[in-house]
């Protein structure tokens, strides 16, 4: 019961890891993608991206600029232009 | 004959120029480590953002409201080459190999009737392609100031040619850059850039999910194309700085095998003339004791 979450950007593959839940700042407004969840692309705004380790864990916060999620069988995949940190 | 005098100077410049070559070629190998290895880390994002387009451009039927990026101006008739070089030289024929396959290209197309410009990244294949077609050159892009050309300055070439495009300047854009195979062999690759080619779609992909979309489609569409091509221009200045260090590896480590090839020549004729000149002396002085 994980997500796969990948974080690439041009320079380098960020995080690629299985996590519970991650909120992306969507350029519609914010969604939390689960594990299971239905073939979703969006594009996103600057803002801050909240992985949840485990259920109920504090969220971890990665700022990142421009770019799109994409949502599929195989998981949640976030292109971004920049990640700060 | 050359003095001993002259011999020994020659041989402390090639000597010298070894040492040169040899530095260069140190440096060139520890760049290119570095080079290839910021190639391997951008292409799970190009790979990515490739596979997504394909997706995207799968779903969506090219009309006359398509983002131009995609569909094209309707014309055909302005060519841009984008060419990229290095700003260095010492690396053998790595610039002039890029600027030779963009060249054939204009010719190609000049044949065609269709008119040609250009636009340059870098600083070595400016002259060249100056002299050949002085009226030509669109615009050109300065990347001396950097150390080495990256994200950033992809972008900002990006947005040039986007901004070019949109006013209308040229119809189709090619690029031109060096594929980094091995440290041995960089190939000069040309690649259409604009209107955008639509990535082949893994048709597997989706495995007949439906996938939503937010915005729809085409908003995202018209977001990913300047995305694309930033991402495609990264792709190219990476391979190319990899192909330039691969290349000026090459180059060096020949040229320091030369010098030591000419030194060993050198030496030997160093040495014959100075025991030549030995000779000399020694029957100089045995005649001169048998004449008295």
């Amino acid at each position: 019961m994980a997500l796969h979450f990948e974080l690439v950007t041009p320079a380098r593959l960020v995080r690629s890891e299985d996590v519970h839940m991650v909120v992306v700042p969507g350029a519609e407004g914010e969604f939390g993608v689960l594990e299971g969840h239905a073939p979703f692309m969006s594009t996103i705004r600057d803002g801050a991206l909240l992985v949840y380790r485990t259920e109920g864990a504090a969220p971890e916060t990665i700022q990142i600029q421009g770019g799109f999620a994409e949502v599929a069988a195989t998981g949640l995949t976030v292109l971004a232009e920049h990640v700060e940190g | 004959m050359a003095s001993l005098k002259e011999l020994k100077g020659r041989i402390n410049s090639v000597k010298s120029t070894q040492k040169i070559t040899k530095a260069k070629q140190m440096v060139a190998a520890a760049k290119l480590r570095k080079a290839q290895t910021a190639a391997e880390a951008a292409r799970p994002y190009a790979a990515r953002l490739a596979t997504v387009m394909g997706s995207l451009a799968a779903k969506i039927t090219v009309s006359e409201n398509s983002p131009k990026l995609l569909a094209g101006t309707g014309k055909d008739q302005v060519h841009l080459l984008v060419v990229a070089n290095s700003d260095k030289g010492l690396c053998g024929a790595f610039n002039s190999n890029i600027v030779k396959a963009a060249m054939v290209k204009a010719r190609a197309l000049e044949a065609e009737g269709k008119t040609v410009l250009f636009y340059l990244v870098g600083r070595k294949g400016r002259a060249v392609v100056r002299r050949l077609y002085p009226k030509a050159v669109l615009a050109m892009f300065d990347t001396t100031d950097v150390r080495e050309p990256g994200f950033a300055e992809a972008q900002k070439i990006a947005n040039e040619l986007v901004a070019l495009y949109d006013e209308g300047k040229f119809d189709v854009a090619h690029l031109f850059y060096s594929r980094f195979q091995s440290a041995l062999a960089q190939i000069p690759t040309e690649q259409q850039i604009i209107p955008v080619p639509a990535p082949k779609v893994a048709a597997s992909s989706s495995d007949g999910a439906v996938v939503e979309y937010e915005p729809e489609e085409e908003a995202i569409l018209a977001e990913l194309l300047p995305r694309y091509l930033r991402t495609q221009l990264f792709g190219a200045l990476l391979e190319n700085q990899a192909s330039e260090q691969g290349a000026s590896m090459t180059a060096m480590d020949n040229a320091t095998r030369n010098a030591g090839e000419l030194i060993q020549k050198l030496t030997i004729q160093y040495n014959r003339s100075r025991q030549a000149a030995i000779t000399t002396e020694l029957i100089e002085i045995i005649a001169g004791a048998e004449a008295l």
